[in-house]
């Protein structure tokens, strides 16, 4: 195929919702999941007379945010209205930011897909606070068009960082929503679950074409409706594609054709026109009079500032310089969130042992969290629990075996350590009561004795099943010192 | 006749009433004037009368009582309660009823007062004459040919019928002031966010302010100490401190006081030679108690109509995008098949004339290409209004000036007419634009009996100030005791 020279252009809007206890503008709960409109109330139902009141922690949460991806926080934020009519949106006007956002003038710097040594800078123009609407769903099953309307979710804080349009390859953006996606959920902004709509992308997309010197612009495609990173990159490579393919066919043009709204099939894999909302033309923007501009002061930002501690990539390279734990381990760590990087800091400091203790944090912890569908957060083994566990590991008291029923006891029945060693009944083995165990099974296993005598020192192994056979609490590492020695001794 | 909240409280105190007696008198003063002046869209005989009960058996108990105990009140039906429909006396919100309580209503209810009904208002607060309203006109007291005024029309008939010694009423434009006016009874605006707006239905937001309507500024002091004050739940409402305002009655002395008159208002095209008569009046009854009377202007007058009916349909246009059928209100029949069909219908059917015609001038004016010709300048004239209310109280304590250029004109007068109509508000938009409170006071009668009002505005939170000098003013006049007959 004789193609043009051509450039993507790729410009990201991402919807994060703040992890706030209740709404922006009211004291409903924001949980997930719960039976439609029973988190509801006057003010989130858009009733007559009810008033907005912000949530100071919705503001905090932005900020921190917005400083994360370098952004200048304004001293003077406000509120507009931004009007349309749609069942989901009780006011028939969404509360948001309009000329003043709350953070403007950031970036996002990645690491440069198709070269792992440089970094791309992805500008950020703004991010600003709005609240969300409820949910339609439409049952057209049986012939009937019923709509019903859950509005849980109306009024859920949401951020709304729009990037530049930098990014060049769908494996940029890609890049991009990770590396945000990382920042939000370790800052303990938002838990970024895409799946309940935690996080949201819309993805702006076109061709610049070059055309024999003469640069064209095909029409501007905005995709919406992409429930996965995956998705968002399918989705754009199959708009570069696509984009190409209408130009060469109809000639349009951005000058033509302006911006246009598509969705994404994710069981087709093809993008889709959308109709558009009604009187998006115009919003009609104004400031909402049932709101104060808020005032931030410098010593406020500067306060959150210095409360933010490192990002991601120093964290990763600190666990790394300062427990030698491999690059591949601190990133999985890391990405679990701030909570398990705490974690991790305090059972390793209390081990003495960071290798074991990302071991145990990666196998034991994480597979009895998903199993236990908790958080770090609640989790029954304290981060000292799991570092004085360890350090008996280091230390040869216990077993990893040994260690790892303490670990399941105490996870599952709370106590202590000592406490669960008890109750385990695991004690140690004094070393003339294993001498005269391994005397013992010695004299039981005499072509043992003799393979070792022949070089082959493996050959202690089957001693070390039978004498945890006769005493649970046995060392192995015990067992074949001593083992060793007598024959040596014999 | 019930005419005055002190003195229902004094019979109670003095056991000459009971909170029952009183409530029915009440209830069957407005069963007598409903069928002649249809001030109500809603009546409570039944719970009225449960709840004076209620305040018999707690004075009989000897339990401490609200500061408005036993005392019946009628509340405009822009107010939400969760007891009674709240109507806005629009078809859209036909039998609707709220879920919760408004905080004045709140307010009220802890104060021991006794709700007897909603009062009959211009659809939406749109209007100067109660005629929009979708529940029947409302006729005025003194002249059932005439109009009560608007758009608190209902909430001043009622009072001015005798059938109430209050009222709350709401203030957009003028919408307390202009019917207190017309029904010769006392009405205050208060300062914008003295009284919290929570479970006010929205007008224009940054204009809408809830205040006392009775027959004295005495009373007024009574009620605006239960209303005003902080509120959490209404970001716009002012966290200072609320003084007794009954205090600011008890000294006539107006020495010391300057008062601005103002005079070019007074040449105004249009104004009847009535309302100049008793302004000049006022300026002798206020100079005779020590007032030291200045003459001040404020320059950008001229601006006043125009930019308020620019913000105010502007912000109306937004409220009232809530009411679309789809959640609550009126909903247009089976017929809609589709959802732009459903809202298309359910507010051509909903919305009266009136407040269609706001909606489309608010929608224009905040439209891509021109809002900044149209709403962005409005809001620029308006720091200018107020920049000269900051000049005027640099010189001035209060300022006094007509309410309305005419006394109460006659039913469908002006109905047909929107730009007649909107200069009514002439002289009141000024206090709602710059956010000050000002009162309306009786202040004679025209040669036809009708009566007169006088306005008097003051700075920021100075509502003690106004309550101070109407107090004095009606302690020289007896204008505000005067009775329509019956």
């Amino acid at each position: 195929m004789s193609q043009l020279p051509t450039t993507t252009i790729i410009g990201l809007e991402v919807h994060v919702q703040l992890k706030t206890a209740t709404k922006l503008f009211c004291g409903c709960s924001t949980k997930f999941g719960s039976p439609p409109n029973t988190q509801v109330c006057p003010v989130c139902l858009g009733l007559p007379g009810a008033l907005p009141v912000i949530n100071e922690h919705a503001i905090e949460l932005a900020i921190r945010a917005g400083l994360a991806i370098r952004c200048d926080i304004p001293p003077l934020t406000k509120w507009d209205r931004k009007q349309y009519f749609y069942p989901d949106l009780p006011k028939g006007y969404q509360i948001s930011q309009f000329d003043l956002p709350i953070c403007a003038d950031g970036c996002l710097e990645i690491t440069d897909p198709a070269d792992p040594d440089a970094i791309r800078r992805i500008g950020i123009i703004r991010a600003h606070l709005e609240e969300d609407a409820g949910k339609s769903m439409h049952d057209e099953a049986a012939g009937r068009a019923d709509s019903r309307i859950d509005l849980n979710r109306c009024g859920t804080p949401l951020l709304e960082i729009v990037s530049e349009p930098d990014m060049r390859t769908a494996d940029e953006a890609l890049a991009y929503l990770i590396k945000l996606k990382e920042i939000m959920t370790h800052l303990g902004v938002s838990d970024c679950e895409m799946q309940e709509g935690s996080l949201r992308v819309d993805a702006n997309v076109n061709l610049h074409i070059d055309k024999h010197g003469q640069r064209i612009a095909t029409p501007i495609v905005e995709v919406k409706n992409m429930n996965s990173f995956r998705n968002v990159a399918a989705a754009l490579d199959y708009e570069v594609e696509r984009q190409y393919a209408e130009w060469e066919e109809t000639g349009h043009t951005i000058q033509t054709h302006g911006k246009r709204t598509f969705g994404w099939d994710d069981v087709k894999c093809v993008t889709y026109p959308q109709r558009e909302k009604e009187e998006s033309a115009d919003y009609r923007y104004f400031p909402c009079p049932d709101l104060l501009p808020i005032r931030i002061p410098r010593e406020r930002v500067e306060q959150i500032r210095a409360s933010l501690g490192e990002t991601p990539e120093e964290t990763r390279e600190r666990l790394q310089s300062q427990y030698g734990i491999k690059a591949y381990d601190a990133d999985v760590i890391v990405s679990q969130g701030r909570a398990m990087v705490e974690y991790f800091d305090a059972a390793a400091m209390a081990s003495g042992d960071g290798k074991r203790t990302s071991s145990w944090i990666q196998q034991d912890v994480m597979r009895t969290l998903k199993e236990q569908g908790s958080d770090i957060e609640s989790f029954g083994v304290s981060a000292e629990q799991l570092g004085k566990l360890l350090s008996k590991v280091k230390a040869g008291e216990l077993t990893n075996d040994r260690a790892r029923d303490v670990f399941k006891h105490v996870s599952e029945n709370g106590g202590g350590i000592e406490d669960a060693i008890k109750a385990l009944g695991i004690e140690a083995v004094d070393d003339s009561e294993m001498e005269s165990l391994v005397k013992e099974l010695l004299a039981a296993n005499p072509k043992v004795v003799d393979d070792v005598k022949n070089g082959n020192q493996k050959a202690v192994g089957s001693l070390i099943g039978q004498a945890r056979g006769k005493n649970p609490n046995a060392n192995p590492q015990k067992i074949r010192e001593i083992a060793l020695r007598l024959i040596d001794q014999a | 006749m019930l005419d005055s909240a002190l003195e229902v409280l004094r019979m109670q105190a003095a056991g000459e009433a009971s909170a029952v007696e009183i409530a029915e008198r009440a209830m069957d003063a407005i069963e007598a004037s409903q069928t002649v002046h249809n001030a109500y869209t809603h009546v409570d005989r039944e719970s009225a009368i449960a709840s004076a009960k209620t305040i018999d058996a707690k004075r009989a108990a000897g339990e401490p009582l609200g500061a408005l105990a036993g005392v019946p009140i009628a509340v405009k039906d822009v107010l939400c309660t969760s007891d009674m429909p709240t109507t806005c006396s629009s078809e859209m919100l036909r039998g609707f009823r709220p879920p919760y309580d408004a905080t004045v209503i709140e307010k009220l209810r802890a104060a021991d007062a006794v709700i007897v009904g909603k009062t009959n208002m211009d659809e939406f607060a749109m209007g100067a004459s109660t005629e929009t309203s979708a529940f029947g006109i409302t006729k005025n007291p003194w002249d059932t040919t005439r109009t009560p005024g608007g758009s608190s029309g209902g909430a001043a008939a009622a009072v001015a019928a005798g059938t109430v010694p209050l009222s709350l009423g709401t203030d957009t434009g003028g919408s307390i002031r202009q019917p207190s006016a017309f029904c010769g009874v006392t009405g205050l605006k208060p300062t914008y966010g003295r009284v919290s707006r929570y479970g006010l239905v929205a007008f224009a937001s940054s204009l809408d302010q809830i205040g006392p309507i009775a027959w004295s500024a005495d009373d007024c002091a009574l009620l605006m100490n239960v209303i005003a004050g902080f509120e959490p739940r209404d970001s716009t409402s002012l966290d200072q401190p609320v003084p007794d305002y009954t205090l600011a009655t008890e000294s006539n002395d107006l020495r010391g006081m300057r008062i601005g008159v103002l005079r070019e208002s007074l040449q105004a095209e249009g104004i009847d030679e009535s309302i100049r008569t008793a302004v000049s009046h006022a300026i002798g009854v206020l100079a005779e108690l020590g007032a030291e009377i200045v003459d001040v202007d404020l320059p950008h007058r001229e601006y006043w109509v125009p930019t308020y009916y620019v913000i105010a349909p502007s912000e109306a246009s937004s409220n009232l995008s809530r009411y679309d059928g789809a959640h609550y209100g009126h909903r247009a029949g089976e017929e809609a098949k589709d959802l732009v069909t459903m809202y298309c219908r359910s507010r051509a059917e909903g919305f009266g004339a009136e407040v269609k015609r706001r909606i489309m001038v608010g929608t224009y004016a905040l439209s891509e290409g021109y809002a900044d010709e149209y709403y962005n300048k409005a809001l620029k004239v308006r720091r200018l209004i107020r920049g000269d209310y900051d000049a005027a109280f640099s010189q001035v304590d209060l300022l006094l000036g007509p309410v309305t250029p005419t006394p109460a004109f006659k039913l469908g007068d002006k109905v047909d007419d929107p730009i007649q109509m909107y200069l009514c508000d002439l002289f009141t938009v000024g206090a709602n634009l710059a956010g000050v409170p000002a009162i309306s006071l009786p202040g004679g009668f025209d040669p036809a009996g009708l009566p007169i009002g006088i306005q008097l505005q003051a700075p920021t939170l100075e509502e003690s100030r106004l309550l101070f000098a109407a107090s004095a003013f009606q302690s020289a006049t007896d204008y505000h005791t005067q009775r329509p007959k019956q």
